[in-house]
C-alpha cells in the first residue's frame, strides 16, 4: 500500500474529545421502570408513556436481526445507560441560558449556537446525549408557521401533530432497533412545514454523544404539508472511547400532496481505532413516506464514521407521481463495517425512484450495499434506476452488493447498474506525474467517484463532506 | 540537463535495465528505439519515478539534482513530463479540473500564483488548437471513454499546457493512424525550443519522420547497443532489430557522449 493510501486510512479523528459536564443519568439497564423514568424526566403525557410501553413490550418479543453482512460481539442491553443529560440543561430554556461549556463544545465541532456567530441560513437544533441544548432561528421560522424544535418540546407544545404522525412511517413494531428506540427515545428534532410554505433556510440537527456507556436514541419527525418544501441536514460526532456505544435512531418523513423533503446526513460518529477497538454501532431506521400525489423525498448521505453502520433510508411511494431518491457515499476503513442501502416501495402510479450508491472501502473495511426495489401490483408506470459503484483502496478491504428487485406490475421499468473499481498505483502515479501530491491525487480520484452524490448535498454540508473525505468538491461540480 | 549513469532497475525479481548511460542536453531530442521487452518503457517510467521499479545501481541527475531521491510529483514540478503509453482513466473528474489542478500544483511549487478557472480556460483553448482537439473534451472525464487516439492526443494537450523542460513520450505513436500521428507530431514540434529537451520512445521509425531526433539509441536486453544520428533509425527500419544486435559490438555506455 502506498504512503498516500496509508495516510488517508490513518487520519486522526478530530472530534474525539470529551466535554466535562455533570450529567443527570438514570441507572444502567432496561425495564418498564426505566421506560417510565425516561418519560418522567421529560414530563411526558400519559399517551406518550403508553406508546413507549407498548413498544417496549413488543421489543421484548423480538430478536436482534443478524441478516446483515456485519459481525460484532453480542450487545448486552442490560449493561447500557438509556438516558444521560447535562444537568445544566433546563427544559425549554432559551439559547441565552445554555451552559457556556456546552456552547464551547459545539464551537469546537464547528457549530455556533450564539446569536453573533450563527451560520446564516441554517437553523440548528443541537442534541447533546439525550437532550436538546437549544434550537436557533426558532422565532424567525415561527413567523412563517414553521415549527422546528426538539422532540421533547413538540410533545409538550404540539401534541396533536405528534400524535397524528408519530409511528405512521416507522411503526413502534417495525424492527428490533426501531422498537427499542420507540421505548427509550429521549430527544431528537421535530419539524412541521405548513401548507404552501417553502422553508427559507436549511434546518439542521447536530447530534453529539458525550457520556460513556450511554446509548443515543433520538427520534426525528419531519412533516411537509401540502405544497410545502424543506431541506434538512444532520451531522453527528462522538468522543473516542475504547468501548462500543449504541446509536439507534429513528427518522420519519411525511410528505403530503405536492410536498418535498430533502434530507441530508453527514455521519461521522467515532469509528474505533485502527484495530477496531471502540466506535459507535450505528443501527438506524430512516424512512420517508410520499403520502400525497406529486410528492418527493430525497435522501443524501455521506457515511464516514461508526464502527458498524446498519442503515437503509427508504421511501414508500404511496402517492401517484411521487418521487424517491437515494444518494449515498459510504466510506469504510481500518476495521469499519457498513451494511447500507435503501428500499424503494412503489405503490402509487407513475412513481419514480433513483438510487445512486458509492461505496469506498479502504484498510480492512467491509462495505455492503443492500437495496430493495419493490413494485406493487397497482404501481402502473413505475420506474427505478439504480447505480451501485464500489471503489477499493488497498488489498485487504471488501465490497459487496445485495440488490433485491421485486416487480409485480408488467409496465414497470427497473434498471440496475453496478461497477467495482480499484484505486491503483497507476492512477496515483499518473496524477503525481502531473505534479499533484498523493493526497491531492486520492482526493481528486475519490471526488470524481462520488461526484453524482456530492452534487446533491446542500452547500453547507458539501463543505463538511469535503473536509471529511479530504476531497476537493470543486472537482465534483466543475 | 539529464545524466544517467550505469542505471540498473528491477521489477520484482527481474532485472529490466542492466546498465544504461545517457546524457541529454538542453534543446536535444533523443529517440530511444528497440524491440519489444527491451526496457524502453521501463526507462521512461524510471525517469518519471514509477514506484513499481527498484533501482539497484547507477545514478540519474537532473539539473545537478539527484533525481532518484525525488518524489514523482517533485520531478513533475521540476519540469519532467511523461506522456504515458497507456493513459489512465479518472471517471468523474473533468479534464479541465484535472489539468488546472496539475497546472496550479506546478505553479505553486515554483512559487507562482495559481490561476482561476477563467484564466485557465484561455490557456487551454490555445493549447487545444495545437492538437486539433474539440473544446467539449474539457468537460469530459479524464480519458474515460476516450478512444486510443483521443487518449494520446490528450497527453499532448497536457504536455502543451504543463510546458515541461524535459518531455518523455512513451510510444505516443502506438495506436495512432497516420493523420493522428501527424497532428500529434506537429503539436510536439511546436513545443520544441532551445531550452527544452525530449526523449521519444518508439518502436517504429515512422514517428521519427515527423519528430526528427538529434540522436537515436537502440536499447536491447536492458542496454544501449547502438547510438547514432537520425540516420540510424532509417537503417534500423531497413534491417530490423536482429541485424543491429548481430552486427553491432555490445558497448555498454554507447548512449553516453561527451
Amino acid at each position: 500500500m502506498s504512503t498516500a493510501i496509508e495516510s488517508l486510512v490513518n487520519r486522526e479523528y478530530q472530534y474525539g474529545f470529551v466535554t466535562d459536564v455533570e450529567a443527570d443519568t438514570i441507572p444502567r439497564g432496561l425495564n418498564e421502570d426505566i421506560v417510565r423514568a425516561i418519560a418522567a424526566k421529560k414530563n411526558e403525557p400519559e399517551w406518550m408513556v403508553e406508546w413507549r410501553l407498548k413498544a417496549y413490550r413488543r421489543w421484548l418479543t423480538m430478536t436482534e436481526p443478524h441478516w446483515s453482512n456485519v459481525s460484532y460481539p453480542a450487545i448486552d442491553y442490560q449493561d447500557m445507560i438509556y438516558y444521560s443529560a447535562p444537568k445544566s440543561v433546563k427544559p425549554l430554556a432559551s439559547l441565552d441560558e445554555v451552559d457556556p461549556e456546552l456552547l464551547r463544545t459545539y464551537e469546537k465541532l464547528g457549530i455556533s449556537l450564539t446569536e453573533q456567530k450563527m451560520l446564516a441560513g441554517v437553523a440548528v437544533d443541537a442534541i447533546f446525549d439525550s437532550v436538546s441544548v437549544g434550537t436557533t432561528f426558532k422565532e424567525e421560522l415561527g413567523k412563517q408557521g414553521i415549527i422546528f424544535c426538539s422532540f421533547g418540546e413538540a410533545i409538550q407544545n404540539h401534541p396533536d401533530l405528534v400524535q397524528k404522525y408519530l409511528g405512521t412511517v416507522v411503526p413502534h413494531s417495525d424492527n428490533f432497533f426501531a422498537a427499542l428506540n420507540a421505548a427509550v427515545f429521549s430527544d431528537g428534532s421535530f419539524c412541521y412545514v405548513p401548507k404552501g410554505v417553502k422553508c427559507p433556510m436549511e434546518l439542521s440537527t447536530y447530534f453529539r454523544i458525550n457520556a460513556a456507556d450511554t446509548g443515543q436514541f433520538e427520534r426525528t419527525l419531519i412533516i411537509a404539508d401540502e405544497g410545502a418544501s424543506v431541506s434538512y441536514l444532520e451531522g453527528c460526532t462522538a468522543p473516542k472511547r475504547s468501548g462500543n456505544q449504541l446509536h439507534a435512531a429513528v427518522v420519519e418523513l411525511v410528505a403530503l400532496d405536492n410536498a418535498s423533503i430533502k434530507y441530508s446526513t453527514v455521519q461521522n460518529w467515532y469509528a474505533g481505532d485502527a484495530e477496531g477497538v471502540g466506535g459507535i454501532y450505528n443501527f438506524v431506521t430512516k424512512r420517508g413516506k410520499c403520502v400525497g400525489v406529486n410528492s418527493k423525498i430525497s435522501w443524501t448521505q455521506v457515511e464516514t464514521g461508526s464502527a458498524i453502520t446498519w442503515k437503509y433510508p427508504s421511501v414508500i411511494l404511496q402517492g401517484d407521481n411521487s418521487t424517491g431518491e437515494f444518494y449515498s457515499v459510504a466510506v469504510v476503513n481500518n476495521r469499519q463495517q457498513a451494511d447500507t442501502g435503501t428500499k424503494m416501495i412503489h405503490i402509487g402510479k407513475n412513481t419514480k425512484s433513483t438510487i445512486i450508491s458509492k461505496g469506498i472501502s479502504a484498510g480492512r473495511g467491509n462495505n455492503s450495499y443492500r437495496g430493495q426495489v419493490k413494485v406493487m401490483p397497482r404501481a402502473t408506470g413505475a420506474r427505478n434506476y439504480t447505480q451501485c459503484d464500489s471503489m477499493l483502496i488497498g488489498n485487504e478491504c471488501g465490497a459487496h452488493t445485495f440488490p433485491y428487485i421485486e416487480v409485480q406490475n408488467d409496465s414497470a421499468i427497473v434498471e440496475h447498474e453496478a461497477s467495482t473499481s480499484k484505486i491503483g498505483e497507476d492512477q496515483i502515479f499518473y496524477c503525481k506525474q502531473r505534479g499533484l501530491n498523493a493526497e491531492h491525487a486520492i482526493s481528486i480520484i475519490v471526488s470524481g467517484f462520488c461526484k453524482e452524490v456530492f452534487q446533491n448535498l446542500p452547500m453547507e454540508f458539501a463543505v463538511e463532506a469535503q473536509q471529511l473525505l479530504g476531497i476537493s468538491l470543486e472537482g465534483s461540480v466543475g | 540537463m539529464l545524466e544517467i549513469k550505469g542505471l540498473r532497475a528491477n521489477i520484482g525479481e527481474n532485472e529490466i535495465l542492466k546498465g544504461v548511460d545517457l546524457t541529454v542536453r538542453k534543446g536535444e531530442v533523443h529517440a530511444i528505439m528497440g524491440p519489444n521487452g527491451s526496457g524502453k518503457s521501463t526507462l521512461a517510467q524510471v525517469i518519471a519515478g514509477h514506484p513499481a521499479y527498484e533501482i539497484t545501481a547507477g545514478s540519474v541527475t537532473y539539473d545537478g539534482q539527484d533525481l532518484l531521491e525525488m518524489e514523482p510529483e517533485e520531478r513533475a514540478q521540476a519540469g519532467i513530463f511523461l506522456a504515458f503509453q497507456y493513459p489512465v482513466e479518472i471517471p468523474g473528474v473533468t479534464n479541465a479540473y484535472f489539468l488546472r489542478s496539475a497546472y496550479n500544483a506546478i505553479r505553486k511549487a515554483r512559487g507562482e500564483d495559481e490561476v482561476d478557472p477563467l484564466e485557465f480556460l484561455d490557456v487551454m483553448e490555445e493549447k487545444m488548437k495545437l492538437v486539433d482537439m474539440d473544446p467539449a473534451m474539457l468537460n469530459r472525464s479524464v480519458n474515460a471513454g476516450f478512444s486510443g487516439g483521443e487518449k494520446k492526443r490528450n497527453e499532448i494537450v497536457q504536455l502543451a499546457v504543463l510546458n515541461p523542460r524535459l518531455a518523455i513520450l512513451d510510444e505516443t505513436d502506438s495506436g495512432l493512424d497516420i493523420d493522428a500521428l501527424r497532428i500529434v507530431a506537429d503539436g510536439v514540434n511546436k513545443l520544441r525550443g532551445p531550452e527544452k529537451s525530449a526523449i521519444v520512445v518508439t518502436h517504429y521509425q515512422r514517428l521519427l519522420n515527423y519528430i526528427v531526433p538529434d540522436y537515436v539509441h537502440v536499447l536491447a536486453g536492458g542496454r544501449f547497443v547502438r547510438s547514432g544520428g537520425k540516420e540510424l533509425a532509417v537503417e534500423l527500419e531497413e534491417h530490423g532489430y536482429d541485424w543491429i544486435q548481430s552486427h553491432a559490438p555490445e558497448t555498454a555506455g554507447a548512449g553516453s557522449r561527451a
